[in-house]
């Protein structure tokens, strides 16, 4: 009976749904058009703001190279980030979080032969040596190189999802809450868990059929990188899902104004698309900033998706992604049906 | 008959109002029972607490001697006083919806046909007129065979023929033995549709019975009704302590031989005089008061 009843409701939404053409256009067509836009606009455009990675060494470098390199640190428009290690500062280089990194003390520098923001950074930093004894020693990173858009796309499927859960169900259930529709399920033996259940599972089939359009479409317009398996990017979207579907729950747990609701799915939505390193890395970023961007279940979906689809990793590797989701998702649907307000 | 619905001292606050305060009523197996009151006396919130839809501050309710539970969900229809259908979806679609809610549910063909939907049961429910609007929604309410049925206002905004074609189907749920408790402002409503009625003001029940009972234990005096114009308002007042109200002046008297006789006598002409019978919306203006309630 329970079955039954979950089942009336998930049809009833997804008809709702299909039938509501301005929606239905929202939640397919944007993200495609997002993609075409952001995918020819950073490739083929630089952003403003250069990342240049630099060996901190407690040995003394020359007089010579540090005399070039510091003319090279007061390059304005460049972020300099000084790191310790070489080996995880390449495998950024190949993933566009750098655009260069540089060891101050051999004039040593490796780059990705696909950057375009590496290309100009290295014509900068040839510059600041021209004078210099010792001219920088280039080094392309190894193996295959990450074009911005094989970093970009699992990004931007995840921000789709994010899009499609929080305000696909929080809208919905904040609307269906005002109209009174919520009211008169209430006066049915529907239970707030079946109700719950039906739009988890109504929003979650909807956004991964339009999260695997979007992954075909892309793949026959631009061939990108998928070195992982099918079957695990398909499990990492799918907790991602259900995790930002639970987060919109809970945000509509109690509200019956769509104004508010409005409001809060956009502060949650917005810093959640632009810490989360969907668009850009936050490498170099405040350490605070970079704490909060842990704590938000998007960056774990994009980090998975792109450690899946990038490198290759298998479930073992993205298993603390996984586990932070599948904690969250739990977390946000007990306080979310404990809350939960049918009027 | 049996008692289906049993309230004791039912309360219910909200913060410090006390919209419902120590209500007591039984409602008995088939009878249809009238809650008639001002705007704010408290009759939304006492159905809605009847309905399970409120909680409240403390009393009980008991359906067939039993908490309020699962089988009083499967048993009751309920009909709110604004309930808005999920868009984008047929008549017949929500009345499909609504029947997997429930274990056991009444024929939809049979539905359709007994109030009237086919014309409109392949239409979206957000472009149905509000006449056709309430007849789905009793359907809905209708959808599980319920025992009890309750309509909170469900005629408020409806032309004269569709009240009238909603009382006819009222009448029907009731002649096949369902038990109803409704919500009215309209005294006409009640009288022809309940067998019990109760008046509430300020979330009191003050009067509660069948209506010409009411009527026999408030009232043994009749209304003398004259045009304005054929009577001198100070002539009216001070002789007959005459009310004025859309052109006509009303008095109230036991004595209809007396009060015609001093009329013949201070030479009112009678041609437009009408004496009725003291009515349920007199009963209600007289227990309730005649100032506006918001």
């Amino acid at each position: 009976m329970m079955w039954k009843r979950i089942y009336a409701l998930f049809v009833a939404r997804n008809t709702e749904f299909f039938r509501d053409r301005s929606a239905l256009a929202w939640s397919i067509l944007l993200p495609i058009l997002i993609i075409i836009v952001f995918a020819f606009a950073f490739t083929d455009e630089n952003p403003e703001k250069f990342k240049v990675a630099y060996l901190v060494s407690e040995d003394i470098v020359t007089e010579e190279s540090n005399s070039a390199f510091k003319k090279f640190l007061a390059t304005r428009y460049i972020q300099f980030i000084p790191v310790q290690v070489i080996d995880r500062n390449l495998k950024k280089i190949k993933r566009h979080q750098i655009d260069l990194l540089i060891d101050p003390q051999t004039s040593r520098y490796w780059i990705n032969q696909t950057s375009p923001n590496g290309y100009i950074v290295e014509k900068l930093l040839i510059a600041a040596f021209i004078n210099a004894i010792q001219a920088p020693i280039q080094t392309m990173v190894a193996g295959d190189q990450v074009r911005y858009i094989d970093w970009v796309i699992p990004g931007v499927i995840a921000m789709n999802t994010m899009w499609g859960a929080l305000f696909g169900i929080g809208f919905v259930i904040v609307r269906y809450r005002k109209m009174g529709v919520l009211k008169r399920l209430r006066a049915t033996p529907v239970k707030s868990i079946e109700f719950l259940t039906a739009q988890i599972m109504s929003r979650l089939w909807l956004l991964i059929t339009v999260n695997t359009l979007i992954f075909i479409g892309m793949d026959f317009f631009f061939d990108f990188r998928m070195f992982g398996s099918y079957l695990d990017l398909f499990l990492v979207f799918t907790l991602g899902c259900i995790c930002l579907i639970c987060c919109g729950l809970l945000i509509a747990a109690r509200i019956s104004n769509e104004e508010v609701a409005n409001g809060l799915l956009n502060v949650i939505s917005w810093p959640m698309m632009f810490l989360s390193g969907v668009w850009f890395s936050l490498e170099g970023a405040h350490p605070w900033m970079q704490k909060l961007a842990l704590a938000l279940p998007l960056t774990h979906v994009t980090e998975a998706a792109r450690e899946i689809m990038i490198d290759g990793a298998g479930l073992a590797q993205v298993s603390d992604h996984l586990l932070v989701l599948m904690g969250t998702s739990v977390l946000l649907l007990l306080i979310g049906a404990k809350i939960f307000r049918w009027e | 008959m049996s008692i289906i619905l049993q309230v004791s001292h039912l309360v219910k606050k909200f913060g410090d109002l006390t919209a419902v305060n120590d209500v007591s009523f039984n409602i008995h197996a088939g009878s249809c029972v009238g809650l008639l009151g001002p705007n704010g006396a408290g009759k939304t919130t006492t159905i809605e607490l009847l309905e399970g839809i409120k909680t409240p501050t403390s009393g009980n309710i008991t359906y067939n001697g039993k908490p309020l539970g699962q089988q009083f969900r499967n048993e009751a229809g309920i009909m709110f006083q604004n309930t808005a259908l999920q868009e984008f979806v047929t008549v017949k679609e929500m009345l499909i919806q609504f029947s997997r809610f429930y274990p056991k549910t009444a024929n939809i063909e049979q539905l359709v046909k007994d109030y009237a939907l086919e014309e409109f049961l392949h239409q979206d429910t957000r472009k149905l007129s509000g006449g056709q609007k309430q007849r789905v929604l009793l359907a809905i309410a209708l959808i599980n065979h319920p025992k009890i049925l309750f309509l909170d206002e469900p005629t408020t905004g409806l032309d004269p023929q569709s009240r009238h074609n909603l009382w006819e189907q009222v009448r029907r749920v009731k002649d096949n033995g369902a038990t109803i408790l409704l919500t009215t402002h309209y005294m006409e409503e009640a009288y022809e549709l309940c067998d019990e009625i109760a008046i509430m003001d300020h979330g009191e029940i003050i009067a509660h019975d069948a209506p010409d009972a009411l009527l026999a234990l408030h009232f043994n005096d009749v209304v003398v009704q004259l045009r304005e114009q054929d009577i001198l308002p100070m002539i009216g007042e001070e002789v007959f302590g005459a009310t004025y109200r859309n052109g006509s002046a009303h008095i109230v008297t036991s004595d209809v031989n007396s009060t015609v006789k001093k009329l013949l006598q201070l030479k009112v002409p009678l041609e437009h005089l009408r004496i009725r019978a003291r009515d349920l919306e007199d009963l209600f203006l007289e227990l309730t008061g005649k100032a506006l309630r918001s």
